[in-house]
């Protein structure tokens, strides 16, 4: 019991720390949080399945176009929700442009796709155990992100490009560094990485539109107590946040540990607004 | 209702105003004589959706002063409908007490909805815009999810049948007239908090945070507030929508609810009535005439609030504001009138003394201050200039309150500063302009000035709810004294002017007549010769010295150096948060570090 509550606590954490992450790729690019997080998140596990099961595409066919789509729908944000308001950073408009644009894509898969959770296919043919591929596909997803975005940032120039650019965007684009597609390159990345997510995850959470909102909630959460841009905050808690969340949904059952999960959540950002391990703002004068 | 807050308005103010208003309310009007008299043309299926446009309404009034005034992103407030619904439902039942009357389960659902206003809005005292939108989201599913598990009260996933309010509301017109009726109110109320000190504060809250704090404007206090009101409201139109859908399920609050009052006032733009209240009517009705679109609304909805945020941030209130569209004479001049500013500073500046005592402050490694002392005396203009970088804006930080300094203090007539919160400053009298003005573009000239006596009303949050005697005392007092403000810098003939479309130099002036509104005794102005030709500039030397004159202490950060020379009785020159040179202008122009470190040749 213990077990089984430990693997899908990593595992569904797992998948919150990928959620965070994607929206730290973009706020990292951007300054701008996006309420699309949790939606490529569910564009994953919903293409995985229409292009798997419906269409009967292999599945590394599958598994790529989702992340395609997912890379598509990142760079739609940018363009569509991100570009036109960011210079008016301060009235805080891209709330609600990348709200209504999350709202778009998921009321269409509502009514294009399904309103019910649809199943999603086996991705390896091998029999089950407790140690079953739903949980540790979503672990894996998360090393390969994490190692993935290591490499990336520390050994290629690319990489150092999207630093730069996090740390300073004027001075960036003074050295002549193409902001602005290195902006749509970060969306397209965090697309890949929130599609990836939930492909890894359609086993557990299924082909669901409505796992949008519930992604978008559960992915902030370690990024506001992680502190904002820090990708190992994330990781750590996700991991805690599922971890958590698994513990109470066994002990006090399912509609009061997310009640638990969000007490705990408002409590610590009302202590720490900035997180457990975020910096205070600057200057406001 | 409508009606008669305008009568009451021509009576109280100045006819310019009046007429104003009364063309402001003429939409409402409108709105008022349809709403009357809908029974006598519609069928009765329109009845329930005007009805149900009536009860949303209720809900979004209240939102509006949240989201559109305040600009506090609550998405989530279909959380607090909710709370409203079961508690009327479940008190008018009595499934776990004697029933009660349903008035009297509806009035405890409103304060039972006030309370979780405050619960919910909490979070945005402390948190950042995205992080308070998030926390509502999450608590419109939280509560949801509580309905579903406490069964035994909330009939679970069964539900609850809805309240059934006596006669004569009891017919399906006798209803729709109660739910007309409360939302009348709610519209009279919310236009009276609209146009009152509390509006403009909260729209100070939203476009010019810093600036409203140094007006002495507390963002805790106001806000809680308007999110007890907001509850409270979301929570009677709950018990209106229990009893306008018979039966209530938690089917029935969802999301895309929540999204529907948020979106119709973003449609409607932000600081209106007239607006969200058509945006609301609209999205309500809409649905009606594409009966096939029924499943797409939502999906409809927000392609219309990204249309709206990306093509029209202004929304219908701006669609509709012709006066606007009007241009601007180009040639106009700012002629202050220093002559006005004895009557409008008055005698009553107790005289006293800032001073600052080996005030030190780093940032990280950078020494922003380093051991500074300054003494500002009232009636005198002290200039202090420097460097880029040399701590001068620091400094009006630190007296501002917006810096506690690590070392020394500063005091005001002998009491040290430090301990107080920032919109305390106001409060003592101390003034401040903005190196950047800090305006609210949606609001009048008039409007901007009247945010900086905000802390002189003497009327409660209440009383300009129900406006009240002393709401319209504070209005005509305020509205007098703004006008005489803007006289005095010369910008009266803006005075009905959206700010936004003024030029740099006179929203410079602007935010010095919304300073003079507090009757400072010390006065803050950051560099506010920026950007202003050399005949403003000039001008604006003139005022400061009769500022000064009235009894009003000036400390004056600027770079303009002839404009310091001229104007200041004392000058303290920084550099690198050390004070590099002090004195009367004539020893500071031939000090020879000053001269070679600064001044040049």
């Amino acid at each position: 019991m213990v077990l089984s509550i430990v693997l899908s606590g990593l595992a569904i954490g797992c998948v919150y720390a990928l959620i965070g992450i994607a929206y730290n790729v973009m706020y990292s690019a951007s300054r701008v949080f996006s309420f699309t997080a949790g939606t490529l998140g569910m564009i994953g596990g919903v293409l995985g399945s229409l292009f798997i099961l419906r269409m009967g595409l292999p599945v590394w066919a599958g598994f790529i176009l989702a992340l395609v789509g997912g890379a598509l729908l990142g760079v739609v944000t940018e363009i569509v929700a991100v570009r036109p308001v960011l210079k008016s950073l301060d009235q805080h408009l891209y709330v609600l442009s990348t709200l209504a644009l999350a709202l778009i894509v998921q009321q269409f898969t509502a009514i294009e796709w399904s309103t019910d959770a649809q199943p999603f296919p086996r991705i390896f043919n091998i029999e089950r155990n407790s140690f079953d591929q739903q949980y540790w596909l979503p672990m894996i997803a998360c090393v390969v992100v994490i190692v993935g975005l290591e490499l990336l940032y520390r050994r290629t120039l690319v990489g150092h490009a999207f630093r730069a650019i996090a740390e300073d965007n004027y001075a960036a684009r003074a050295l002549g560094l193409p902001e602005r597609n290195l902006r749509m390159a970060s969306y397209a990345l965090a697309g890949v990485i929130g599609a990836l997510a939930g492909f890894a995850s359609g086993q557990m959470l299924l082909a669901f539109f409505a796992n949008a909102p519930l992604l978008t909630f559960y992915g902030f959460v370690p990024v506001a107590l992680g502190g904002m841009g820090n990708n190992r905050g994330a990781v750590v808690a996700g991991l805690v946040l599922g971890l958590f969340q698994q513990a109470a949904n066994f002990l006090v059952g399912g509609i009061f540990a997310s009640v638990a999960v969000f007490t705990v959540f408002i409590l610590v950002l009302l202590a720490r607004p900035d997180g457990l391990a975020g910096a205070s703002a600057g200057r406001r004068v | 209702m409508i009606d008669m807050s305008t009568t009451q308005a021509s009576r109280a103010r100045p006819s310019a105003i009046g007429s104003g208003a009364l063309g402001a309310a003429l939409p409402l009007l409108v709105l008022l004589v349809i709403g009357v008299t809908l029974p006598l043309f519609a069928g009765g299926y329109w009845g329930v959706i005007a009805t149900r446009a009536c009860v949303y309404w209720v809900l979004a009034a209240g939102l509006n002063l949240v989201v559109g005034f305040a600009g506090q992103i609550a998405i989530g407030w279909v959380a607090l409908l909710t709370v409203g619904a079961y508690t009327t439902s479940v008190l008018a039942a009595g499934n776990v007490m004697p029933p009660l009357h349903p008035y009297l389960a509806l009035a405890i659902a409103g304060v039972v909805g006030a309370v979780c206003g405050v619960i919910v809005g909490l979070p945005a005292l402390r948190l950042r815009t995205f992080y308070f939108a998030i926390t509502t989201l999450g608590f419109a599913t939280i509560v949801t999810q509580i309905v579903l598990a406490w069964a035994s009260v909330t009939g679970g996933g069964v539900g609850v049948a809805g309240p059934i309010f006596p006669a004569p509301f009891d017919t399906q017109w006798g209803f729709y007239y109660f739910c007309f009726g409360l939302a009348a109110i709610c519209t009279w109320m919310t236009a009276n908090i609209a146009k009152s000190r509390f509006g403009r504060a909260l729209t100070a809250i939203r476009d010019a945070e810093v600036a409203a704090e140094a007006n002495g404007i507390s963002k805790p206090g106001l806000l809680v507030i308007v999110f007890l009101f907001s509850g409270a409201t979301a929570a009677i139109a709950g018990g209106l929508f229990a009893s306008l859908q018979s039966y209530i399920t938690p089917d029935a609050f969802t999301i895309d609810l929540s999204v529907l009052f948020f979106i119709s006032i973003l449609i409607g733009g932000r600081g209106s009535i007239l607006g969200p209240l058509l945006g609301t009517i609209l999205l309500t009705v809409l649905p009606e005439f594409a009966a096939p679109l029924v499943a797409w609304s939502t999906f409809l909805y927000a392609v219309l609030l990204l249309a709206i945020v990306l093509v029209m941030p202004g929304g219908i209130a701006e669609l509709l504001d012709f006066k606007s569209r009007r241009p601007l004479e180009s040639n106009r001049a700012i002629i202050p009138r220093p002559d006005l500013l004895k009557r409008l500073l008055g005698q009553d500046t107790a005289p006293g003394t800032l001073t600052l005592e080996q005030v030190a402050l780093s940032f990280g490694g950078v020494r922003a201050i380093d051991g500074l002392d300054l003494t500002i005396l009232p009636g005198q203009v002290h200039g202090l200039i420097g460097p880029n970088g040399s701590g001068k804006t620091t400094t009006l930080n630190v007296i501002s309150g917006y810096y506690t300094p690590q070392g020394g203090v500063a005091r005001l007539n002998g009491v040290a500063l430090t301990t107080l919160a920032h919109h305390a400053r106001a409060h003592m009298r101390i003034a401040r302009t903005f190196q950047t003005p800090r305006i609210v573009g949606e609001a009048s000239v008039l409007e901007n000035v009247m945010i900086g006596g905000t802390i002189d009303g003497r009327g409660t949050f209440v009383e300009s709810l129900l406006a009240l005697p002393r709401h319209w005392r504070d209005e005509k007092m305020l509205h007098e004294t703004a006008m005489l403000a803007l006289s005095a810098v010369g910008l009266e003939q803006l005075a009905g002017v959206r700010a936004d479309r003024l030029q740099h130099s006179e929203l410079r002036f602007i935010e010095i007549a919304r300073a003079l509104m507090l009757r400072p005794a010390f006065l803050l102005l950051d560099e506010p010769a920026a950007g202003l030709s050399a005949e403003e500039i000039r001008r604006l030397g003139a005022l400061v010295v009769a500022i000064s004159q009235a009894g009003t202490g000036v400390l004056l950060v600027e770079h303009h150096a002839d404009l310091i020379f001229d104007i200041c009785h004392h000058v303290t020159v920084l550099n690198l948060g050390k004070m590099l040179a002090a004195g009367t202008p004539a020893e500071i122009r031939s000090h020879r570090e000053v001269v070679n470190a600064y001044l040049g040749g």
